[in-house]
């Protein structure tokens, strides 16, 4: 097969396009100007998954931005992910920061809405939405695949210039637990119609629900249409566990994964033994193309959760 | 209608500091309904800056501060005042400070948003008057307004249980509402449609906003 082929050239889409059995994990940059965080949880990850999400302000706290992370990922020789929410920038800052993120040698990057800013620390931010994450999409592929700015113009620095368009495989979100359940796919089949190549799903607890999703997916034919990365985030503590079912917009966690947090002994490891588990059961459904690894400041885990998983080797990059 | 509501005295007496004569003026529409600067409040409000003794207040209220020519009536007592409390909407005061050049005016209130009375003493956000009005589209409810992020093409992943993630108790999601509505009208399928980025320019975005209306300007 042929470079040209391929929309981005990134490996994940080598990898998906070779139908195989992905697994992304998050790293969170930090809230600070110290390189050794991201070093250090790069450590983690390299060679344990085939490419890394680097968030975007995530819950609308300030960190190192998601383009200089992923720069750096890239340098520490892992593949980046970056993720941009339209929650801190409008279209000229997305596009601006797109074609510098192609220039700097990123190839995926995900389209997200963003939590609102009353969620982190600076709660009397102003937002911007200026799009949409759906527009979003649609404006990233148009700039790949139209060549052209949201505003039409072609991507060219004169007008006699040659087009050089940032070329981006493209990512977006699902969330099978947020409401209104039916039209949750609606929205995912038009995250996909706007040229997402790819999805990852908000951390999977309630698997039920996700099987039921998943059906409606299959329905639809969306599965084909594009790659859909399960999202799983090892439980820590009864504590997180709680937390997480009562007080985290969007997620829903059964009790009976409760119940085991309680009466383990060493809950960190009944932690990823669930993850484990689910991982096990992810893999048994027809249209999960990967796993997305939200192991949430604990990145040292996630070598653990991928051999447990039986998910080692990772896939040699191709070329 | 607009909707507004009386800052903290303290604020207001701040504001009024060094002032001997001050007219609180009053507005018969929108806050009038809102009860937040109508005849009623100015009374009300007149009697506390009194108390002390050390200001004189003179109470007016006229019907709408948001046309010059109402406010003439009050242009003789406005003239005797050192200064002008006024407790209509920013568009009043705003009038009001453009009329009276050489004279201080002073907001009353903080004007909240473009909304709807729910219950009593309750009012909610509907509009903001984004200049390209969608809400043939939507059925009827405003996904710029009533959606916290302000989507065009559904809900966020924090929609749980018809609330919005930025105040579950208080917010309901706009998103929902939409959906609902459109599907008790059989027009779900409005939503399937990738909508486009909207355009910001006929916002608030492309700079003060003005209308000409040729039809009337002709005519007057
Ligand atoms: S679409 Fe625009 S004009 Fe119509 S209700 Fe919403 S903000 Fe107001
Ligand atoms: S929860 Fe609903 S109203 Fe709130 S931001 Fe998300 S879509 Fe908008």
């Amino acid at each position: 097969m042929s470079e040209t082929t391929y929309k981005s050239g990134s490996n994940l889409e080598k990898l998906m396009a070779a139908g195989e059995f992905i697994v992304t994990a998050e790293l969170g940059p930090p809230k600070s100007a110290d390189p050794e965080i991201i070093k250090t949880k790069a450590d983690h990850l390299r060679g344990w998954v085939d490419a890394v999400n680097i968030t975007d302000n995530q819950t609308a706290i300030v960190r190192v931005s998601s383009l200089c992370a992923s720069k750096l990922a890239l340098d520490l020789g892992l593949e980046p992910i970056m993720q941009m929410t339209c929650r801190d920038r409008n279209r000229l800052a997305m596009q601006a920061d797109i074609l510098g993120a192609y220039l700097l040698g990123i190839r995926n990057l995900v389209c997200l809405t963003g939590d609102h800013q009353c969620f982190g620390n600076h709660p009397t931010a102003r937002h911007v939405f200026d799009l949409d994450s759906i527009q979003l999409i649609r404006m990233v592929r148009d700039m790949r695949d139209k060549k052209i700015f949201a505003c039409g113009d072609e991507i060219k620095a004169s007008a006699k210039a040659a087009l050089h368009e940032p070329r981006m495989f493209i990512g977006a979100a699902a969330n099978p637990f947020a409401d209104p359940f039916e039209f949750r796919v609606t929205r995912l089949e038009k995250k996909v119609e706007a040229g997402a190549d790819f999805i990852q799903t908000q951390c999977i607890y309630d698997m039920d629900r996700f099987q039921r999703w998943m059906e409606l997916v299959r329905a639809r034919g969306l599965h084909k249409r594009c790659k859909i990365l399960a999202g799983l985030t090892p439980l820590r503590t009864l504590g997180m566990a709680k937390h997480m079912r009562d007080n985290v917009a969007g997620i829903k966690l059964p009790d009976s994964y409760i119940e085991r947090m309680e009466r383990s002994k060493e809950p960190k490891t009944e932690g990823i033994a669930i993850c484990a588990e689910q991982i096990q059961a992810l893999r048994q459904i027809e249209g999960v193309a990967g796993i997305h690894l939200m192991a949430i400041e604990w990145e040292s885990k996630v070598a653990e959760i991928v051999q447990k998983a039986g998910l080692t080797p990772r896939p040699v990059p191709l070329v | 209608m607009i909707i507004a509501e009386q800052k903290p005295m303290d604020e207001i007496m701040g504001l009024l500091q060094g002032h001997r004569k001050v007219l609180v003026l009053g507005c018969g529409t929108c806050v009038t309904v809102c009860l937040a600067g109508g005849e009623r409040e100015v009374a009300t409000l007149t009697s506390v800056l009194r108390l002390g003794g050390k200001l004189e207040a003179v109470e007016q209220t006229i019907e709408r501060q948001c046309d010059a020519e109402f406010f003439e009536s009050v242009r003789e007592v406005a003239t005797a005042c050192d200064a002008i409390l006024s407790l209509a909407c920013g568009v009043g005061v705003q009038l009001a400070a453009r009329l009276f050049g050489d004279k201080p005016v002073y907001p009353a209130l903080n004007t909240k948003f473009m909304g709807t009375n729910e219950a009593a003493g309750k009012w909610a956000e509907n509009c903001l008057a984004c200049g390209d009005c969608q809400l043939g589209v939507f059925g009827g409810v405003c996904p710029v307004t009533r959606c916290a992020k302000s989507l065009s093409n559904g809900p966020c992943g924090g929609s749980e249980d018809g609330r919005c993630e930025v105040d579950p108790d208080n917010i309901e999601c706009g998103w929902q509402l939409i959906h609902d509505r459109l599907k008790a009208l059989g027009k779900l399928d409005a939503l399937t449609a990738v909508a486009a980025p909207r355009d910001w320019s006929k916002t608030h975005c492309g700079g003060p906003r003005r209308l000409t209306r040729e039809d009337v300007a002709q005519d007057s």
